[in-house]
């Protein structure tokens, strides 16, 4: 047999996120390959919680994941830098006041 | 280290060719200088690319390669406390090669393609892998010495300025720390036990001991590309640097087991505090790196067995998930 | 021939223990070397399962026979005619296909029996039984899975796959066969009758069979013969290999 890339297809990309306890949310941990989304679950389980690091496990193909790009970083979060009235430091109350 | 074989002069593949500094290169380095990390989407040199590419794969070829001299002794371990230590320390390898594969599939390479690269025998991996593990002793060398030199370098990688190399190795060093504990202790037993045990651990140190400390690849005045990998981050420190400080380390533990590091030469330099250490017999090393070690054949032609023969494997499941899928689809519409 | 409770706990637990042990070996014959890279992760993971069971069951079986030995002891100093282990689980991995249909059909067995083991009245089998009987449930689960995706893959896969139940189909009768141990224990309400698994045994097999678009092979002549170590060629070999190292080196300690 030989080795050519041709005459095979790969096992999709799956972007595998943990909970690594309930309260917290899923994080993503790294990726692996399997041929569909069951597969991929069990994938997860025996490659990213040998440790015990997880509770629950989103499976997600890569290829369905929307990002926005880098060189877009400038228009996208700059603009939120200087938005300081969403931070409640922005107001001032006298200081006698409490529970505010 | 793992990735030793991009360190010699004789590779030329990842030199990246003389070009024209451009406004896009300074900026990459002032954010490489300023500690920040590059993403897989980030603007990179295609030289930061392809050299990454390279490493990583190394590195993860290294972890799949470096399954086999290990698995061998799976179903010999002599205690069942040492087989399902001995199964999960390989079986954490293979799990090293997968996050190490991933990080390098952020870099737009398959890991198909990385595979297929390794089996036609075009790309490198750990020369320490392609030497036979011929008693159980063996296995508390590699846990002791191949682990423990490969924690030197892969620590300062988690400062790597890849995220996903980075990242990749945090979770590597973190799993890897019971691997070189491990190996110690099998090595404890030999030393502290009959004769024969005792001669079984001198022997694989006689055995080990060279091709670990080979393991950091040629020396400074040698290596081709430590200039600009420094710059870019993606290394920290010299190989010499990182082999001194495996001998510094290592020296004592191999005393506190009554052995003798087979090197005629070795002595604490008491004004340095470094141990010296003797010539290492680079045609060796370059004898292995062209293929000519124990066991480069039988390397490849495991992996290559195991993908052939798992072929009709991977296809079934990718057929039967389209099956299911039109399935779905039927019922859906 | 009747026997004590504590004579049957023994020749229980190694039956269990060893059926264990040798599937974990023939499983951990294919770390390295799986047909894909988190394939191997998984199929180790199982391996490290059983072994563990192993572990458990045989220090249970030295407890309840009292003569000092220990896991280590019962696994690797006694011959083959001591072992009793089924004889499904000591056929060769072969192909990825065997090991699976092997797999599952164990698995499918094991569920039924550490459900009900799990609430038995000795707080040692059930405390094994609890801990086994959440990794076995994971286990078919995969195993099943496989079978599925190989029988309903392509026509290759479907008919090594269907070649493969058809060899190991034979096998399957020992598991369910009561020998002195279990049917002391059975009576003793400790442990089910083995016979009893059967049929939720056999109706899980047919429908995975089934959705595997796989022909369940007809119930004719059994194997038979673990249960009194009459085993087959193939257990020497392993355990030549499994116990080279306390054999060849009698006084060592690992």
């Amino acid at each position: 047999m030989n080795h050519t890339a041709s005459d095979r297809k790969d096992w999709p990309l799956f972007e595998i996120f943990i909970r690594p306890k309930n309260g917290l949310s899923h994080k993503h941990v790294g990726s692996l390959h399997a041929a569909d989304a069951k597969m991929a679950l069990g994938n997860a389980r025996d490659v990213y919680t040998r440790r015990g690091e997880g509770v629950s496990i989103w499976a997600v193909p890569a290829a369905a994941i929307a990002a926005s790009d880098p060189a877009d970083k400038a228009s996208l979060f700059e603009p939120a830098d200087d938005k300081v009235y969403r931070h409640p430091t922005f107001y001032e109350i006298p200081a006698d006041v409490k529970n505010i | 280290m793992y990735t030793q074989g991009l360190d010699s002069k004789a590779d030329q593949g990842a030199q990246p060719s003389p070009r024209l500094v451009t406004d896009n290169d300074i900026r990459f380095q002032e954010r490489i200088d300023a500690e920040e990390k590059i993403e897989p989407r980030d603007w990179m040199p295609d030289g930061y690319r392809r050299t990454l590419v390279r490493q990583i794969a190394q590195h993860a070829h290294s972890e799949i390669v470096g399954m086999l001299p290990e698995g061998n002794w799976i179903t010999r371990a002599p205690s069942l406390r040492r087989k399902v230590a001995l199964l999960a320390k390989v079986q954490d390898e293979g799990g090293h090669g997968l996050y190490l594969y991933s990080a390098a599939e952020t870099l737009g390479v398959s890991r198909d393609e990385l595979v297929e690269q390794l089996l036609a025998g075009k790309a490198k991996y750990s020369s320490i892998f392609n030497y036979p593990t011929l008693t159980w002793a063996d296995i508390g060398a590699i846990g002791w010495l191949v682990d423990g030199a490969a924690i030197m370098n892969q620590v300062p990688l988690c400062r790597c300025s890849y995220g996903p190399y980075a990242r990749a190795m945090i979770r590597v060093c973190r799993e890897e720390s019971f691997h070189q504990r491990q190996g110690y202790e099998l090595m404890l037993a030999l030393a502290n036990g009959t004769a024969e045990q005792k001669r079984m651990a001198q022997d694989a140190l006689n055995r080990w001991w060279w091709p670990s400390l080979m393991m950091f690849g040629p020396s400074d005045d040698q290596s081709a590309h430590s200039a600009q990998n420094m710059a870019w981050k993606i290394k920290r420190f010299s190989n010499d640097e990182l082999r001194q400080r495996f001998v510094d380390a290592t020296v004592p533990q191999a005393e506190f087991l009554g052995l003798t590091i087979p090197d005629p030469d070795l002595r604490l330099n008491a004004e340095t505090g470094h141990y010296e250490f003797g010539a290492i017999d680079w045609s060796e090393f370059n004898e292995i790196l062209k293929g000519n070690g124990p066991c480069n054949r039988e390397r490849l032609e495991a992996r290559r067995k195991a993908w052939d023969e798992g072929a009709w494997v991977r296809e079934a499941a990718t057929a039967h998930a389209a099956k299911r899928a039109q399935r779905h689809l039927k019922n859906v519409g | 021939m009747t026997i004590d409770t504590q004579q049957a706990l023994f020749g229980f637990a190694l039956r269990l223990g060893d059926t264990s042990l040798v599937l974990g070996h023939r499983l951990s014959e294919w770390c390295g070397h799986a047909p894909e890279l988190e394939e191997d992760i998984a199929l180790t993971n199982i391996a490290l399962d059983l072994v563990g069971h192993a572990r458990l069951w045989l220090s249970l079986a030295g407890e309840a026979e009292g003569q000092g030995r220990d896991e280590d002891r019962l696994a690797y100093r006694r011959d083959v005619f001591d072992y009793r282990n089924h004889l499904l689980v000591e056929q060769p991995n072969r192909d990825f296909g065997h090991t699976i249909v092997r797999q599952f059909l164990h698995d499918a067995w094991a569920v039924e029996l550490y459900e009900r083991l799990a609430t038995s009245p000795d707080a040692g089998v059930a405390g094994i039984a609890a801990k086994a009987l959440k990794e076995v449930r994971y286990h078919v689960q995969h195993s099943a899975e496989w079978v599925i995706r190989l029988g309903d893959g392509t026509a290759v896969s479907h008919a090594k796959t269907q070649e493969a139940l058809d060899r190991l189909w034979p096998y399957t009768g020992e598991m369910f066969e009561a020998d002195a141990a279990s049917s002391a224990l059975a009576a003793a309400g400790i442990a089910p009758a083995l016979a009893d698994l059967r049929a939720t045994w056999a109706a899980r097999v047919a429908d995975t069979v089934a959705e595997a678009t796989l022909t369940r092979p007809a119930d004719g002549w059994m194997h038979k013969g673990g249960l009194r170590g009459e085993h087959s060629e193939h257990l020497g070999y392993l355990l030549a290999e499994m116990q080279f190292l306390p054999r060849a080196y009698p006084d060592a300690v690992w």
